[in-house]
């Protein structure tokens, strides 16, 4: 066993192979970026194939080989389990599969590991049973969970080496040219796809709207298209839309907005021209309200919003208070249509999101990021992955990668869910690194991170109770109680990596 | 210094979260009720939720109600239990007469007794729902040293007045100045009845300002998003806060001189004048318009 930095012990085997984590940006160094094989199309070769079948003929694909997808069709996603059907009929086993995550609909995929097709994952998460079944320890080797950003770094540097891409495409031409703003199932941006299509050694484009030559706007060009294939339909739009908009009405969830838009408006990053990132959820979504008010009263406008975008940033940018909006991942339906009508609406991939490895990514640009957490220890390490009871049902996310790279990192939560806390002494499973949290945002208060003597100035007139650390998880304790630590097992079933690749926790079997 | 009564918020004596939670919106007083918003088989478990709900959390400064339910059904019990968890007031629905409020009295000077529990530390509040109730106010709002307040509950009124309730409200001006008139007179508080649409504030606003300038100390609210609407129209404006230092300050400095006679910009500062000020001023605070050391 080896010690990382922020106190969770990594099998030798695997310390060795990832290296360890250490400081936020002490592993980012120059390296040589991977590169991939490509078979040159000649004029009057045709790319449009007959059947899935025959591109993943067509492909070569064999035993043993990396196969990758996007997530931006959600819970509406039918790729994933189509390929991986088709695979499993014509009999190929040992595949490594690398989508940028992995949804509750891909439940199949639990049978594709218990017959072999399946022998290795990395995504950014797992949920429902596709985590539990993980969690229960049915594979033998360990998942690898990469933030977005991570992921990025690990296709770009060739930790992740794809060799065949399968993108839902939400329409494309018959030559590969692909956008996310037309078609019937239109997600928006494709940006985790772009990364794939730019780095894999071939790309089979999956569409259900096929458009005349060329398909434009082009997000991603037939320049990293191999083979194209028309089915029936990759997605349902109402699962790709996944309820991310509703905008809560909990008191509760409604205070910690209150609070977290607080402590943005009072810090020295609010002013003209700044930019924040607000992800989904209700508090976060209720954030985005109180901003509203705020630039309002006070004359104040964002130079961008970024990140996985939704409509309450389109309806900010509308109303002229977000001058652009840079987006790797659209969340809902009038996001998706923003990006494809709105000329300062910008879709970017996951590299320039928030690679730590590339030649500088969005995120460094970030004033403010809100984060969700499902834990939170006392040393601000936040765990969005795995649940109270030890077992993995969430994912990595942007989470590490905005809340490093950007100027203020609000973590917000509340105290206590149902009856357990959320505020502990340890987290299950150390995600993001308290070193890069700043200020965790409660429904009884706030508290910013000792290391941040700058805020810790700046809000000492702030109208919204502060504790440490100690005060808030004594607070949940004494409601809720200590929780019982959880039993693992032995067997190491996720390995966490943290942005720059080395590994942060590894998660057992319960 | 009398206790603000801007917001008393409901929260079901059924629901274990909302009790955690209750002391995070601001609200003046906290009401668990443990009759309508109950339902007849959980009234048992509501009584030992509540009671332990104020044994366990800490509710700082904030008073602590309970509606209970009628003394032919299960208030004897809800009493009891009430009374020994420290609840600071009991709140009588469908008050009638003076007669209820003493019959109440009765049952909580019998726990208090029997528990070595000063006589008398048990406040008491009466809701007022019925036109019967209405035009008893007076003798309602006299009948107990315990009684704290009086509090309006408009849907059976308005109901047994053969009306309905309506934005202006003109169905229950009376029942809201016979109210108001016998909380006054007995030097007690009246608290408006509450404001069902909560989806609605602009509505809640009308509504509170109506009852502010009529003279009501503050509302029963049903969700904690009405809060923050009831305390902003609550909140002195900067003009009454630097009226009522004025005359807090004058009064200082003539008790430094040793002078009885107050005055203020040539005016007589008398009685009434530093009452309202002293309430401006504690307003003010409660609302975070000046620090709770200025003055």
């Amino acid at each position: 066993m080896v010690k990382n930095n922020v106190g969770k012990e990594i099998p030798k085997e695997f310390a060795d192979q990832y290296g360890v984590f250490d400081e936020q940006f002490s592993n980012v160094k120059p390296f040589e970026e991977a590169s991939r094989k490509i078979n040159p199309v000649k004029p009057g070769d045709e790319k449009l194939l007959g059947s899935l079948r025959e591109a993943i003929e067509k492909t070569g694909l064999e035993d043993g080989m990396t196969i990758s997808f996007h997530h931006h069709f959600r819970e509406g996603d039918y790729v994933i389990n189509m390929v991986l059907d088709e695979i499993a009929k014509m009999g190929i086993k040992d595949i490594s599969i690398a989508p940028s995550s992995l949804a509750n609909v891909h439940e199949p995929v639990i049978d594709h590991i218990k017959n072999g097709v399946i022998t290795n994952i990395t995504s950014s998460g797992l949920r429902d049973k596709i985590g539990a079944a993980i969690s229960e320890g049915i594979m033998e080797n360990p998942v690898v969970i990469r933030s977005h950003g991570g992921r990025a770094r690990a296709i770009a540097s060739g930790d992740i080496k794809i060799d065949v891409a399968f993108l839902g495409a939400p329409s494309s031409d018959a030559y590969g040219n692909i956008n996310g703003t037309k078609g019937k199932a239109n997600c928006g941006s494709l940006g985790y796809a772009m990364i794939d299509a730019k780095y894999a050694d071939q790309v089979v484009a999956i569409t259900d709207s096929l458009m005349p030559y060329p398909n434009a706007p082009i997000s991603i060009p037939q320049t990293d298209v191999d083979f194209v294939v028309e089915v029936d339909e990759i997605g349902d739009p109402e699962g790709i839309a996944s309820g991310a908009t509703r905008f809560t009405q909990d008191p509760k969830e409604l205070l910690i907005a209150e609070y977290a838009a607080e402590v943005i408006t009072n810090s020295p990053y609010f002013k003209e021209g700044w930019s924040f990132q607000t992800g989904t959820g209700g508090a976060a979504l209720a954030v985005s309200r109180y901003l509203r008010r705020a630039m309002i009263d006070k004359d104040i406008t964002a130079s961008f919003a970024l990140g996985g975008i939704t409509n309450a940033m389109v309806e900010l940018h509308k109303e002229g208070l977000v001058d652009k909006i840079i987006d790797v991942q659209d969340f809902d339906k009038n996001s998706a249509i923003s990006l494809g009508e709105n000329e300062n609406h910008y879709e970017i991939d996951a590299e320039f999101y928030a690679s730590p490895f590339s030649k500088s990514s969005a995120i460094n640009q970030l004033d403010v990021c809100i984060l969700s957490a499902l834990e939170i220890d006392t040393d601000y390490n936040v765990n969005v992955l795995t649940g109270s009871d030890g077992v993995i049902r969430g994912a990595s996310g942007g989470h590490s990668d905005t809340s490093a790279a950007s100027k203020l990192s609000l973590v917000i939560s509340p105290l206590i869910r149902g009856r357990i806390a959320t505020v502990v002494d340890e987290v299950n499973t150390v995600v993001t690194p308290g070193d890069s949290v700043d200020v965790v945002v409660t429904e009884v208060g706030i508290s910013i991170n000792p290391n941040r003597e700058d805020l810790i100035e700046a809000f000492k007139d702030l109208d919204v109770p502060q504790f440490t650390m100690d005060e808030l998880r004594d607070q949940a304790y004494e409601v809720v109680g200590q929780p019982k630590a959880i039993e693992y097992g032995e067997k190491p079933v996720a390995l966490v990596e943290y942005r720059d690749g080395t590994l942060i926790d590894v998660v057992n079997n319960v | 210094m009398e206790r603000l009564r801007r917001t008393m918020m409901f929260v079901p004596g059924s629901n274990a979260g909302m009790m955690r939670d209750a002391t995070l919106y601001g609200a003046d007083s906290i009401m668990f009720d443990l009759e309508d918003s109950v339902s007849l088989n959980e009234k048992d478990s509501a009584r030992t939720l509540v009671h332990f709900a104020l044994k366990t959390f800490d509710y700082h400064s904030v008073e602590t109600v309970v509606r209970i339910n009628s003394l032919e059904t299960v208030g004897k019990l809800d009493i009891e239990a009430m009374v020994l968890a420290g609840i600071d007031v009991i709140r009588l629905p469908k008050t009638e007469n003076a007669q209820d409020i003493l019959d109440v009295e009765a049952e909580i000077q019998k726990v208090e007794e029997a528990n070595d529990i000063e006589v008398g530390t048990t406040r008491m509040m009466a809701a007022i729902e019925s036109p019967g109730g209405v035009l008893n106010a007076r003798e309602i709002a006299q009948s107990s040293k315990r009684l704290v307040g009086i509090a309006l509950g408009a849907e059976d009124y308005v109901t047994s007045m053969k009306t309905t309730r309506s934005p202006e409200g003109i169905e229950l001006l009376f029942a809201r100045s016979s109210i108001l008139h016998a909380a006054r007179e007995a030097e007690i508080a009246a608290i408006d009845t509450v404001y069902s649409d909560v989806d609605n504030e602009e509505g809640l606003r009308a509504e509170v300002e109506h009852i502010k300038q009529l003279g009501f100390d503050g509302k029963s609210v049903i969700n904690p998003r009405q809060i923050p609407v009831v305390n902003d129209i609550y909140a002195p404006t900067a003009e009454e806060i630097q009226n009522a230092k004025e005359v807090i300050w004058a009064i200082e400095e003539a008790e430094a001189r040793g002078s009885g006679v107050v005055a203020l910009d040539g005016q007589m500062i008398d009685k009434p004048i530093v009452e309202r000020a002293e309430r401006v001023i504690a307003m003010a605070k409660a609302a975070n318009l000046i620090s709770k050391e200025e003055i």
